[in-house]
């Protein structure tokens, strides 16, 4: 008795099961989003193993050996102040990965919860949210991030959040029409009429089909959430001295672009790898799981 | 058309003064008291930042204040700078021509690249001449501005001398700063002018075009890219709005004149009225260039209007 399944488990999982059988065919034969994978795992990988792949320290500044270019002690050179530029993107890539997750992460979740609310009750609700919504979209992302971070002060935490803010209205916009299709359902009106609470409509029956579309959105996001990052860092409103933050770096080095090139070259190429591997990820899925937005 | 027009004046008016709410509020969003926030850098006394206070009439209710900014606003007073003690609508109109410039010259570089980028990948479609060009434009949105001003001033300016570092001025001034910014663009529009472009050339007309004997270059050009441009219209505005506000950091990367720097400089000034006029300025821009987007895609396509 005790190994018996209910049936509704049972076929939960079988479900689960078809949709992956039908899914990695696809998802092997995508070159594009193997590559991308390839590039977001390797850099999770550098992120969780950074003591060991650098264990110099990257805000240990040694004037001694400033401005010294690429060789074997220093992979990728040193800084104006000493510090070893290899260490310093190393560490960068777990900041510029958790910038980039966590601003996702208050965008997504924030947007997903209006855009359920909205598009489910309907009505004024649903005309002042998005209303809300209208007037955050009449703001350029950067140009919103930017006044939020002007509101907050410049740190790497405030950047989260303000990154994250100026990410709301698409998830928001998005979710709302998935759910205005879904609420119209057959299984959505069966759940209703039996007494299920709209709590749990809202969780089983609607956010299950808007998973796919807010995992696309979310994935090509983070392309966008690092670079908007990097670039609020490098005009100084983003991380603050000493942090090896990839957009600081680069802004760093500017002043010794004609002697020390590499001080921003390197940071630059991770930023770019790093959103490379992120799109392709993010078309990727969307081609896989989405195949009508193709573009 | 009148009626579709009216319609979407009418959408953007209370979207206009929600961003008005919303910049207004910025000052009552600081965490602590925003005058001595701002005054923070200064030797103040408790007289004078009463003083700042009633110049910013933070001493009235919240309404009253709403009221008298949106009024000033209409009125073009966007209140004064508290370092420069200048007008702020005066600070932005002095430096928004450079910004426009910028922003339309990095349009004409988005277009030219893109849809020619986009054309090409569509006729040789899953050749080695598609691959490349959607890989460049990959690259292209992958590619952060600020590190693409960097190497391009690096090559073309330190190494061959060839066009100035920063600066703002003629068109020498112009030149990086347009591509560095309009790079990004170019790659979403050529990503879009391919796809575009392989729905327009599989269509019947293309056929007819061919066996009424018609040469290639008019098939793809009048035939082809005609019809294919009617979405693209829709992200030139877009793209063109997402440029202006881009302007921000390109501009503060060559020092060069223009809203993006005044806006960066005002906020690490903490000089919130300029903040606030700046962001306001360019929030209803970009509603404004929404518009007018709008507006021409119901021209372009009459579907819009009648939908």
């Amino acid at each position: 008795m005790a190994d018996a399944l209910a049936p509704g488990q049972a076929s939960g999982r079988d479900r689960a099961r078809t949709r992956w059988t039908l899914l990695l065919p696809r998802v092997r034969r995508h070159k594009g989003l193997l590559i991308g994978l390839g590039i977001v795992l390797f850099l999770l990988l550098v992120a969780l193993f950074q003591n060991t792949l650098a264990p110099q320290n990257p805000i240990q500044i040694n004037i001694l050996y400033a401005l010294q270019g690429p060789g074997p002690a220093h992979w990728m050179g040193t800084d104006q102040y000493g510090r070893d530029v290899y260490s310093r993107v190393v560490h960068g890539s777990r900041i510029s990965l958790s910038v980039g997750a966590i601003s996702v992460g208050i965008a997504a979740t924030a947007g997903t919860a209006v855009g359920l609310v909205a598009g489910y009750y309907g009505g004024p609700l649903d005309n002042l949210l998005m209303r809300i919504i209208d007037v955050l979209l009449a703001f350029p992302g950067i140009l919103l991030a930017l006044g939020i971070v002007s509101l907050l002060g410049p740190s790497l935490h405030n950047l989260m959040i303000a990154v994250g803010t100026a990410g709301i209205p698409l998830y928001a916009r998005l979710v709302r029409g998935c759910v205005l299709v879904a609420r119209e359902q057959l299984y959505v009106e069966a759940a209703r009429a039996i007494g299920v609470p709209v709590r749990m409509i809202l969780a089983r029956h609607i956010l299950p089909n808007v998973v796919a579309p807010i995992i696309v959105a979310a994935t090509l996001g983070m392309g966008t959430a690092i670079l908007s990052a990097a670039s609020l860092s490098f005009i100084g409103l983003g991380s603050q001295p000493p942090t090896p933050e990839w957009g600081r770096m680069l802004s760093e080095g500017r002043d010794y672009l004609r002697g020390a090139w590499w001080i921003s070259t390197f940071p630059g190429l991770a930023i770019m790898l790093t959103v490379l591997g992120v799109n392709l990820l993010g078309d990727g899925l969307r081609d896989v799981l989405d195949p009508r937005l193709r573009i | 058309m009148i009626q579709y027009l009216s319609g979407r004046l009418l959408a953007t008016i209370p979207v206009v003064f929600g961003v008005t709410l919303a910049v207004f509020s910025m000052l009552f969003l600081i965490p602590g008291d925003p005058v001595k926030m701002m005054l923070s850098e200064f030797q103040t006394t408790p007289q004078q930042i009463a003083r700042m206070r009633a110049q910013l009439h933070l001493d009235e209710p919240f309404v009253a204040q709403y009221g008298r900014f949106v009024w000033n606003a209409l009125h073009g007073n966007l209140g004064t700078s508290i370092r420069d003690h200048r007008p702020v609508a005066q600070e932005i109109l002095e430096v928004f021509p450079d910004t426009v410039e910028l922003a339309v010259a990095a349009l004409a570089v988005a277009a030219t690249l893109g849809i020619g980028l986009g054309v090409l990948a569509s006729l040789r479609q899953n050749t080695w001449v598609d691959v490349g060009s959607m890989m460049v434009a990959l690259l292209g949105v992958s590619m952060p501005s600020f590190w693409l001003a960097l190497v391009l001033v690096f090559v073309f300016s330190l190494r061959l001398g060839l066009f100035p570092a920063s600066g703002g001025g003629g068109l020498s001034h112009l030149v990086l700063p347009a591509f560095a910014l309009g790079l990004g663009a170019a790659a979403i529009i050529a990503r879009l002018t391919r796809s575009s472009m392989l729905d327009v050339l599989r269509m019947e007309y293309m056929n007819t075009a061919r066996a009424k004997g018609l040469d290639d270059r008019t098939v793809v050009l009048r035939h082809g890219l005609h019809n294919a441009l009617i979405p693209i219209v829709t992200v030139f505005g877009l793209q063109f709005g997402n440029l202006l506000a881009g302007t921000v950091i390109i501009e503060t990367v060559f020092g060069r004149p223009g809203v993006g720097q005044l806006v960066v400089s005002a906020i690490l000034n903490k000089d919130f009225p300029l903040v606030q006029g700046v962001v306001l300025f360019i929030a209803v821009g970009y509603v404004l260039v929404n518009l007018l987007v709008d507006v021409v895609y119901a021209i372009v396509d009459p579907r819009v209007r009648y939908g």
